[in-house]
């Protein structure tokens, strides 16, 4: 908040009268910690109380879509772990996915299994870092955020053995992925999976029932299943306001038929509620790794047909869409049949889950703004593209 | 799921003088798409939303496209009489399809868990005053997405809430995700003398 955001508006009573007190217009962001990267909100107070809210962004827009359109198909994949830079992965795939219908490309089984392991890893540590931040954003400085980031740590060091980096992957291809597991890699995620229960339970016997935890967040930025639906939230937002919408489950998109998952609900659809359904979440993306980590067939990892260099889709259009972390991810892609796509459309979910955020703090304190921002899970890099 | 014939008939059942048309995909994919006009859209949507075996109540994705006036080539063969031979002839004739702006949505069913049913809008003309009607009233998950396309399209949405640039600062003129923006060559605050 800087001093000369700061702008004295007369307070009028619903007649149009001048009151006595007066509303505060301030500026938060875009440095302030709280907002997770370059991200402002335009706040006009009463006392303490939120009476307006614009969210501001745009401050890292590179327009994206753009240089996906000069470039050639292969090209932007790469670029995608920019999206969402905690989960590249799952940004490869809903690319790769969306490029496979346009052109009805196959995947071979085993890439598939290597791609649900991917991505449920990156789940994993996405919701770890979330969690964290979030208790971050409540004052519970350091030790939350560091026990997440220590878990997080095995997941990456599986990924740069994997692909070569921690978290700008570029790991997968249309029609399977770049390179098969390296010596060893298997043993490594069935031991970082096995000992992740014990950490869960740790971290939920230390959060869940917490006293300053449930004072923070508990009846903290409600939002109702209609308004969800109807502006389009998804991902664990949705779910924690109570709507069972889960792609993976929709769609069945790659293997995902094959394992046997719940999808956690909320209750209230509040903070805690959107804490909960993730650390839920783990659990159950825990129950498909240890399945797909057992029963990785061999064979090989991208389809010999398939041509990377000189690809050129014939003409059409297609839109798919994966679950990632944070909600829906969607590409939508129109060829014309020239190697560079005509539209290159990316569908950011935490883009489309800041809608809401001003419904959600209206009437709240600005305290309570930081920890319901801290709940939607935005990154900056998918919101501005 | 219905097919898209029949999602058509009962819009034109349903909302009188509708007119709407079904753009084919040839690609693989095969999502074809419904294009409304823009007097019956906002009744037309809410007919999507609520109507029963369909509850689209869901807009996923709400993108534009850019496409400027174009020369389309199309062959075909003409019998010609030379020399008193008939012959049959390869012609080519060059249509010239003026310039649109393009709004696409994705919807879907999370009551029925079913789609994606694709929605069409067009503009007259790539001008600056091109316009369509806004459907964030029947869904507000176009909200922001609306924006970005007024902000990266330059297409006016009628009957949106809150219609100003969202990733582009205000005050900037142009609109990048154009066919034919050219960003500017040089930056005078780093040009070298």
């Amino acid at each position: 908040m800087s001093a000369r955001d700061f702008q004295v508006i007369p307070r009028l009573g619903p007649e149009g009268e001048a009151l006595d007190g007066e509303q505060l217009e301030i500026s938060m962001g875009p440095q302030h910690p709280s907002t997770h990267g370059v991200f402002r909100m335009d706040l006009l107070l009463d006392g303490e109380r939120v009476t307006r809210l614009k969210p501001v962004f745009g401050y890292l827009h590179r327009n994206h879509e753009k240089i996906g359109e000069s470039t050639t198909y292969l090209g932007s994949m790469p670029y995608t772990d920019r999206l969402d830079y905690f989960c590249s992965l799952t940004n490869n795939w809903a690319y790769a996915l969306t490029v496979e219908k346009l052109a009805g490309i196959q995947v071979p089984e085993r890439a598939e299994y290597l791609r649900v392991i991917t991505a449920e890893l990156t789940r994993l540590q996405n919701h770890l870092s979330l969690a964290g931040f979030l208790l971050q954003d409540m004052g519970a400085s350091g030790t939350p955020l560091m026990y997440a980031f220590r878990e997080r740590e095995k997941i990456l060091d599986l990924f740069e053995s994997l692909t070569g980096a921690r978290m700008m992957c570029n790991y997968m291809r249309f029609g399977g992925c770049r390179c098969d597991l390296p010596a060893g890699w298997l043993e490594q995620a069935r031991a970082v999976v096995g000992e992740f229960p014990r950490f869960l339970d740790e971290f939920q016997a230390l959060l869940d029932e917490n006293e300053i935890l449930m004072s923070r967040t508990q009846g903290v930025g409600v939002l109702s299943a209609a308004l969800a639906v109807n502006a389009g939230v998804t991902g664990p937002m949705l779910r924690a306001s109570g709507v069972n919408y889960d792609i993976r489950k929709v769609d069945r998109y790659g293997i995902y038929d094959r394992f046997e998952f719940r999808v956690p609900l909320g209750d209230h659809g509040d903070v805690y509620d959107r804490y909960l359904v993730r650390v839920l979440e783990m659990r159950e993306s825990l129950k498909i790794l240890e399945p797909a980590l057992r029963d990785l067939p061999a064979g090989p990892v991208l389809d010999p047909k398939t041509k990377l260099r000189g690809f050129r889709p014939k003409p059409g259009e297609a839109y798919g869409r994966i679950e990632s972390p944070k909600g829906e991810l969607g590409f939508f892609l129109i060829s014309d049949g020239s190697p560079n796509p005509y539209r290159y459309r990316v569908r950011p979910p935490s883009f489309i889950n800041l809608t809401i955020l001003e419904d959600l703090c209206l009437g709240r304190q600005v305290a309570d703004v930081v920890v319901i921002l801290g709940s939607v899970d935005i990154v900056l890099g998918e919101v501005d593209r | 799921m219905e097919s898209l014939e029949q999602i058509k008939h009962r819009i034109e059942g349903a909302v009188a003088g509708a007119r709407v048309e079904i753009i084919t995909n040839p690609g693989p994919a095969g999502q074809h798409s419904l294009l409304l006009d823009h007097a019956h859209a906002l009744r037309v949507a809410t007919f999507l939303r609520e109507g029963s075996g369909l509850r689209l109540d869901y807009a996923s994705n709400v993108t534009g496209v850019d496409w400027p006036e174009t020369v389309l080539k199309e062959k075909r063969k003409v019998k010609q009489t030379i020399e008193g031979v008939e012959r049959e002839i390869e012609e080519t004739i060059e249509r010239t399809r003026p310039g649109f702006l393009e709004v696409v949505y994705h919807l879907y069913s999370m009551e029925l868990k079913q789609g994606p049913v694709v929605l069409r809008l067009r503009t007259g003309d790539r001008a600056a005053s091109a316009r369509v009607p806004s459907l964030t009233p029947v869904w507000r998950g176009a909200e922001f997405q609306e924006r970005e396309i007024y902000d990266l399209y330059g297409v006016i949405f009628e009957g949106h809430p809150d219609l100003r640039r969202i990733l582009m600062w205000e005050g900037f003129e142009d609109y990048p995700m154009r066919k034919d923006y050219a960003a500017p060559v040089e930056n005078a605050a780093v040009s070298i003398a």
